[in-house]
């Protein structure tokens, strides 16, 4: 179920009294229907799953996430087993 | 793609992994209940990389291989029919009926079309007034919101030759039955990161408690995969059961009102035959009566739908974790993507269609299936 | 090619009865169907046919081994960005002869058109096929028409059979690739696939995707011109990379093994086979060919490749290999494996 991406918004409209928008996948563009979030911008990043947007992705959180998992692994190098440590490194680069 | 290539970096990847392997002490059995989290888990080689006693039971997530077999007979009796165009997602042409498919019936003169979208389907209609148009709604929670704004749309803009066939489940009451089973082994759950963007987290908690395991709300990427385990073994490894959100990017605790309350007026809880698995109560939604003259099953009376499935076929196992596909006997000879038994080998996120194409070389190395 | 054809413009010999679209008789071999040749191919094919497009050409024999191919084009829509399919039935019958090392010579070209197609549409194909003959410097010496009922073609159906000659001591053929060998392809993949599925789903495009349909056998001339042991080419047309790569395992009896970070996949075909559920691998090339040759030769081979203009971005994918016979295997960025199969019929947009 669920493949859904996310997209950025380039355009809100009106069609047929459905609020619909154009939505850019990173270079890629379709149309896509906004009712269920309607309070959306544009500019902001939306979750797209067969033509719907249901649900906008947050982009704070995102940043957050991957700043999390950029920093897993670090303490313990730094306060670890130095040996231990570029052991697991090089693991790592094999 | 911003903001889903980041999620596949192989540097942080390694990182995640790091952290499980250092975390993990014990073995441990945990499902992902999304067939798109199985296609993904078995593609990039999760399962390979997870310390020895870790152990992925697929689940049932994949609306196509659930959708009963009487429903796919329905389904192909009205695109047999000559005043129907019959619309449907991709997915579900190839899904074995009790004596053909979708495919055949498109190549033996039926009019099926393939969509992207449901509107498209109500497009269809509108260009052609003079055929019944019927659109194929299956899916979880994640689809149901776009199925339902098109019956919604198609009242207010009048348009009668347009029907849904509606086969919609949903996943709380799933893991309900699979945590009832007495052969269950699974200890913890990765949620449908999709499913929770439109319907929120709330139901989640009371299942978390009253099985005792560990839920945590995961996405589809890789780093979103890893870092749902990571959740699961931390709390499994400190004996708690509480529900996590690993993908908060995509799910608010409270899903999306506007959605909900669209699904609440187009459709009711139904119980619903899970294909291979059994009638689990109040596991599927219908459309609500006083949308019923959108509803396909009572626009055309189909009479006559005998079963009948492959006696080869074990699917329903496979769907609950019990086996793995290539423990069942077919897979791999009478059971292949070009002929499948059932639907887990056909649609692209069902575990025998994943184990098929990307499993099939540590298979084959292993004796346990002919190349 | 210029999508902007008047057809109003030509100086016809003698002007067609009228007709905006095509009827039956033009399929009958009578008046209407000499007038179609006449007045609408013979012009639109400009200098690449022969004066006369008789039922059968007599050519000059040739010295070498012959080599001889056909295919019939069915593409929806007819017209894409980057092309047609008129195009397409001269570029993809070219390189069928050009991938197994021919010098292609001579091409028939047989139209279906279904009652009820436009005038002006047959004539813009017709006039991309000469062009694109003219360009692939293949002549246009014999031809078909037939008209069915509306309803049962659907717009224009061409089949072209091709005829080339082969060098001496060319050798080429998929059973021929040993473990060792490197696998090369000219350059990124999924363009022609991604540019027609793109029309059918309403995808746009901020940088718009165009077919990459082009014919191939000057840069397989350049590469056979360096004397590398070139063993196999294909074309990855239909199927994709997927299917020509299949193809090859089995007819070598030979494993292939990717490497999935260096498949040259644009941004624009991965957004839009992400966004449609389609995997890159399976989607259709028409002016790419895949090539394999020894391991220690890959390098020259792709530096006469990347000096002519299709085969700019060529590049190594991968090796064959003696494990997994018979199986073609990536290896994905994170470490894993995972098959890549022979596709089974279309790809389909999907959800899940």
């Amino acid at each position: 179920m669920c493949l859904a991406v996310p997209g950025r918004v380039l355009e809100v409209f009106e069609e047929s009294g459905t609020t619909m928008a154009a939505v850019d996948f990173g270079g890629v563009r379709k149309k896509v229907c906004l009712a269920y979030l309607p309070e959306t911008g544009v500019g902001e990043y939306v979750i797209v799953h067969v033509g719907f947007a249901i649900q906008r992705l947050d982009e704070e959180s995102a940043r957050e996430t991957l700043a999390t998992f950029e920093r897993m692994g670090l303490l313990e190098e730094e306060f670890g087993d130095g040996f231990e440590a570029a052991a697991r490194q090089k693991g790592v680069e094999a | 793609m911003k903001y889903l290539d980041e999620f596949s970096d192989p540097d942080l990847a390694r990182r995640l992994l790091d952290q499980i392997h250092a975390v993990t002490t014990r073995p441990w059995a945990m499902m992902e209940v999304c067939g798109g989290q199985t296609h993904s888990i078995i593609r990039h080689g999760i399962d390979q990389l997870l310390p020895e006693g870790v152990e992925m039971i697929h689940g049932p997530g994949c609306p196509v291989c659930v959708t009963p077999l009487e429903t796919i007979d329905r389904a192909l009796a009205i695109a047999r029919r000559p005043e129907v165009i019959f619309c449907s997602f991709g997915d579900m042409l190839r899904v074995p009926g009790s004596h053909d498919d979708l495919f055949t019936v498109k190549s033996e003169g039926g009019d099926v079309r393939v969509v992207y979208s449901p509107l498209d389907a109500l497009q269809v209609a509108r260009d052609n007034p003079d055929k019944q148009v019927v659109f194929f709604g299956i899916g979880f929670e994640t689809t149901a919101p776009a199925n339902a704004m098109t019956v919604h749309q198609a009242r207010r803009q009048g348009i009668a030759n347009f029907s849904l066939l509606v086969s919609h489940v949903l996943v709380p009451p799933a893991i309900a039955a699979i945590m009832e089973s007495p052969t269950c082994r699974v200890q913890g759950f990765l949620a449908a990161g999709h499913v929770c963007s439109v319907m929120g987290t709330a139901e989640y908690p009371p299942l978390a408690e009253r099985y005792g395991v560990p839920i945590v709300v995961t996405g589809f990427e890789p780093l979103d995969i890893l870092e749902g385990i990571r959740r699961t073994i931390v709390q499994l490894e400190q004996g708690r059961h509480e529900l996590e959100n690993a993908y908060p990017r995509a799910v608010p605790a409270e899903g999306n009102p506007a959605a909900m309350a669209m699904l609440s007026d187009v459709f009711e809880v139904t119980d619903r035959t899970w294909r291979g698995i059994g009638t689990i109560p109040g596991s599927g939604w219908r459309l609500a009566p006083r949308y019923a003259e959108y509803d396909a099953e009572l626009r055309f009376e189909v009479d006559d739908i005998r079963t009948d499935e492959s006696p080869l076929c074990r699917s329903g196992e496979v769907l609950q974790g019990l086996i793995k596909p290539h423990e069942c006997p077919a897979f791999g000879k009478e059971c292949t993507p070009r002929n499948p038994l059932g639907a887990t080998m056909v649609s692209s996120e069902g575990a025998c269609a994943a184990y098929y194409a990307y499993r099939r070389l540590d298979l084959v190395a292993a004796g346990e299936v002919g190349s | 090619m210029s999508d902007d054809l008047d057809f109003e413009g030509w100086t016809c010999p003698a002007p067609l009865r009228g007709t905006p679209t095509v009827v039956m008789g033009h399929g009958g071999g009578g008046a209407m169907s000499a007038e179609l040749v006449e007045s609408l191919f013979l012009p639109a094919y400009g200098g690449a046919a022969r004066a006369e497009l008789g039922d059968a050409a007599v050519l000059p024999a040739a010295s070498g081994r012959l080599a001889f191919t056909t295919d019939s084009y069915v593409v929806k829509p007819m017209f894409f960005p980057g092309g047609c399919i008129g195009d397409l039935a001269v570029n993809g019958t070219v390189n069928d002869l050009a991938m197994v090392g021919a010098q292609p010579l001579y091409l028939s070209t047989a139209y279906i058109l279904a009652e009820g197609t436009a005038m002006s549409d047959i004539g813009r194909v017709a006039t991309a096929v000469g062009k694109a003959a003219e360009q692939a410097g293949v002549q246009l010496v014999t031809g078909d028409t037939k008209v069915v009922d509306h309803g049962s073609g659907d717009g224009i159906y061409v089949n072209t059979a091709g005829v080339g000659v082969v060098p001496d001591g060319v050798v080429i053929g998929p059973d021929r690739a040993r473990p060792g060998d490197a696998v090369l392809v000219s350059g990124p993949i999924g363009l022609h696939g991604v540019a027609v599925m793109s029309c059918r789903e309403g995808l746009e495009f901020s940088t718009p995707v165009e077919s990459d349909s082009a014919p191939l056998h000057g840069l397989v001339a350049d590469l056979l011109g360096t004397g590398v042991d070139v063993r196999v080419m294909r074309d990855p047309t239909r199927g994709g990379l997927s299917a020509s790569l299949n193809e090859i395992a089995r007819a070598s009896g030979a494993g292939i093994d990717l490497v999935e970070r260096d498949l040259p996949v644009p941004a624009e075909v991965r957004d839009a086979c992400g966004l449609l559920g389609l995997d890159p691998l399976q989607v259709a090339n028409e002016g790419k060919l895949v090539a394999i040759v020894p391991g220690d030769a890959a390098e020259a081979a792709l530096e006469a490749m990347r000096a002519h203009p299709y085969g700019a971005g060529a590049c190594r994918i991968g090796t064959v290999v003696e494990e997994h016979p018979r199986m073609v295997v990536a290896r994905t960025g994170l470490g894993g494996t995972r098959v890549i199969d022979l596709p089974i019929g279309e790809q389909l947009p999907r959800i899940c």
